[in-house]
């Protein structure tokens, strides 16, 4: 009995924490991305860099700060500095719309122009982070740094396997459940989200019973906005800033947009999910939860894993290329909001 | 029908006669060599954005995954041209050819089973699946072991299985061959789909073979990088001690070791000069044949050129091979310039979408355009280098020189390139769309 505990410990160590915290990253991001999908029409490749910029804010007001003494401890300045990043990013957004994406929206380019101006927009804002903040890598975890040791675990408990909860882990997953509430309210239950939907549902209907197209862009930006900014610096905390990480990033964030079915906004976080969840099941070595599940005589030798860690990345664009080739809508039926 | 005429001629000339004076001036003020190197790079890129410009600027593909295709390139001329490691095939060759040999059974296997279950509904999708699982499983039996001793034979100087030791040259086309194959197996899978989906697919592909060439010791030494691919051109110091070589530096005037360093940059630019002009032959007949018209008659209305009885997906495939096959030649040739294959150096900001920069600047649909695209921009980011260290020390003149700020800045300023790039491609795409030199259209013709 002891044994089966130790096993699921082991996976809940391993597997279900760190999976639920980057779930929750991937699914904030993919968020951002099906809303500039179902309201704008393209796909939005400078998504990794927006996100980069509001870490990026992040860690400028947390500096400040921790220079001028002001912290929550226990819990992480960025939390506190959190709503300066989210409207910081809304201005970056809005400037950018006002500036370039506004132009191509009113020509109804194909999708596929809008697509490279977003490249565009990803080599200049790349350029404009990178030369602010340097490349390397900067961690800005402050504050308690575990809410459940592994030591502790195995002394409250007994056990031989210890289960270790980050601080910045339970908060990446609350504020993704709060934020995710937020979306889908906002999104079913007031006015202005119910002309969003209607306007990425069928856009010259929802111009003839008249709503006003530019307020609906704007109000997608602001939301971009916040997801993309909370989503970059609950990543970055977890896992340290570094800047090109998030331009790799845009692969596991399309991947979990499209596996959930584009422009489906539970889609995206179900596909969130579902990447994080399988990226963690596919590269775990499964030795140690094996030797306790099976008699002594049936113990592994080898790792008994399905593909190596460095693969990660590769598994979301298998499940990516599956799920295009299999039910290319997804599996929530993408399209509109 | 030529779609030509003396006046967008004369242009093209102009454009660039003056490029050639910036690489002129970067000769006469900085150093020749310096000159040379950029000029080279210059070349390589012109060609990889000669098989971009097939894709976008003929068939209106995007294909965001052209780093990959440059490194399947460059894995060809690595494994073309290098020794084999006799040892390591002892020690695992057969093992490696067995798994293969499985893997490859088991796809064909899958396949056959995919199109004889056409419309069986969901069982077609357990039997692949199970077909698939079960031939990975079974080769990492084989494979497993043979890459374990493989990699521990002599580690430090190889630890690989070597390559075939064929010349160098030869390497160009099988990278051009090796990218096409892999082009040909994700246009299958992909070519179908709708635009941004094959863009976001391509990336991932090109992520996923340098993540492979990273990781896969015993086919690329991964990040130990293999050094000291051979040559198709003398050794510096081969020249330097030879007496044809020490006269004709003396004749000429300059020191013997500046003058044999020249002549190794002078040799590869004629091979990747003549390249480029046999791509560029190669394209423009094609362009202004009736298959090329046929391609740009399918970019320009899908709908209208399938009702004409066009099979436009095979179309599609057919250019995206040829493409992938042009980038994966520039990619043998980068590597063959470099001596080495570091799959370290591969970034899609760098290896992807700069390319695209070249085409979309230079001019979609115009083979000249993609090339002159291929000189500025490659010029333009090594120089903006310079550009940005100039406009920080100027725009930090109110700071100390002490100051950490200004230090900060001084260190990041090559990343400034990134944004003068994002910036021109930005501009370009709103106010000249279609690029430097434009596309040749027949109503531009009658003009």
């Amino acid at each position: 009995m002891i044994d089966y505990i130790n096993a699921i410990t082991l996976l809940a160590n391993y597997i279900i924490v760190p999976s639920l915290a980057y779930g929750s990253q991937l699914a904030l991001g993919a968020l951002g991305i099906t809303m500039v999908y179902a309201v704008l029409r393209f796909s939005n490749f400078a998504h990794g860099e927006i996100m980069s910029f509001g870490t990026m804010i992040s860690i400028f007001i947390i500096w400040l700060f921790q220079s001028i003494g002001i912290s929550i401890n226990p819990l992480p300045t960025a939390l506190l500095a959190l709503p300066f990043s989210i409207t910081a990013t809304i201005i970056l957004l809005l400037i950018l719309d006002k500036t370039v994406f506004r132009y191509y929206q009113q020509q109804r380019v194909q999708p596929v122009t809008f697509m490279i101006v977003s490249v565009g927009v990803m080599f200049f804002l790349a350029g404009f982070i990178r030369f602010l903040i340097g490349t390397s890598k900067k961690n800005f975890d402050d504050g308690e740094r575990f809410i459940v040791k592994a030591s502790q675990f195995k002394q409250m408990t007994g056990l031989a396997e210890g289960l270790s909860i980050r601080t910045t882990q339970a908060i990446t997953v609350i504020v993704t459940i709060l934020l995710v509430i937020f979306i889908f309210w906002f999104l079913n239950k007031t006015r202005t989200g119910k002309s969003m939907r209607a306007f990425s549902d069928n856009e010259d209907l929802a111009l003839l019973s008249g709503i006003n197209p530019e307020r609906v862009i704007i109000i997608t930006w602001i939301l971009v906005g916040v997801l993309a900014s909370v989503a970059g610096t609950l990543y970055g905390l977890d896992k340290g800033y570094k800047p090109f990480v998030y331009l790799q990033l845009v692969l596991p964030i399309f991947a979990a947009a499209i596996v959930g079915g584009v422009g489906n906004p539970i889609g995206a976080v179900a596909g969130g999910y579902i990447i994080a969840f399988s990226e963690a099941f596919i590269t775990f070595a499964y030795k140690r939860f094996l030797t306790y599940l099976l008699p002594k005589e049936w113990a592994p030798e080898g790792l008994v894993q399905i593909l190596s860690t460095e693969y990660k990345f590769a598994i979301s664009f298998v499940l990516l290329v599956i799920v295009l080739l299999v039910r290319p809508t997804g599996l929530f039926r993408g399209k509109t909001l | 029908m030529k779609l030509w005429n003396q006046k967008s001629n004369k242009k093209v000339f102009l454009l660039f006669a003056l490029m050639s004076g910036a690489l002129l001036i970067v000769g006469f003020f900085q150093s020749w060599n310096l000159m040379l190197a950029i000029l080279n790079l210059c070349l390589i890129s012109a060609v990889m954005s000669l098989g971009v410009n097939l894709q976008w600027g003929y068939a209106g593909l995007f294909n965001a995954g052209i780093m990959g295709f440059a490194a399947l390139g460059g894995l060809a001329a690595m494994l073309v041209t290098k020794a084999p490691v006799i040892g390591a095939w002892h020690a695992g060759g057969f093992g490696i050819l067995l798994g293969m040999f499985i893997l490859v059974v088991s796809a064909i296997l899958a396949y056959f089973v995919w199109v004889r279950l056409e419309g069986r509904g969901k069982k077609r999708y357990w039997y692949v699946i199970f077909i698939v699982v079960i031939g990975y499983i079974i080769s990492r039996f084989v494979l497993g072991p043979a890459i374990i001793s493989i990699e521990s034979f002599e580690p430090s100087s190889s630890g690989y299985l070597g390559g075939a030791g064929l010349p160098v040259l030869l390497s160009w086309f099988v990278g051009g061959l090796l990218a096409a194959l892999v082009a040909f197996f994700i246009g299958r899978i992909t070519l179908g789909l709708r635009s941004d989906y094959l863009a976001i697919a391509t990336l991932g592909i090109s992520e996923i073979v340098i993540f492979i060439f990273k990781n896969e010791d015993w086919l690329t030494r991964g990040v130990k990088n293999v050094t000291g691919i051979p040559r198709p051109v003398p050794y510096e110091i081969e020249l330097q001690s030879s007496i044809w070589f020490q006269n004709l530096s003396e004749y000429i005037g300059i020191g013997v070791i500046q003058a044999s360093s020249l002549f190794v940059k002078l040799c590869y630019t004629s091979l990747f000069l003549s390249v480029l002009l046999i791509l560029l032959w190669l394209c423009e007949k094609a362009l202004n044949s009736p298959w090329g018209r046929m391609m740009r008659a399918i970019r320009d209305n899908e709908t209208a050129a399938s009702a004409m009885g066009k099979d436009v997906t095979s179309r599609h495939l057919q250019i995206f091979v040829i493409g992938s096959a042009i980038v994966g030649i520039a990619g043998a040739m980068l590597v063959t310039l470099d001596g080495q294959f570091n799959p370290t150096i591969y970034h899609p900001l760098r290896f992807t979408f700069l390319i695209w920069v070249m085409v979309i600047v230079g001019g979609s649909g115009n083979n000249f355009g993609a090339i002159l695209g291929g000189f500025v921009v490659w010029f333009f980011w090594i120089e903006a280098e310079i550009i940005g260290n100039a406009l920080v020390q100027i725009l930090t003149l109110p700071l100390s020189d002490s100051s950490s700020l200004k230090e900060h800045f001084l260190n990041t300023a090559p990343q400034l390139r990134l944004l003068i790039m994002g910036l021109v491609l930005l501009l370009f795409l709103r106010f000249a769309p279609r690029g430097v030199i434009p596309e040749k259209t027949l109503r531009k013709l009658s003009e």
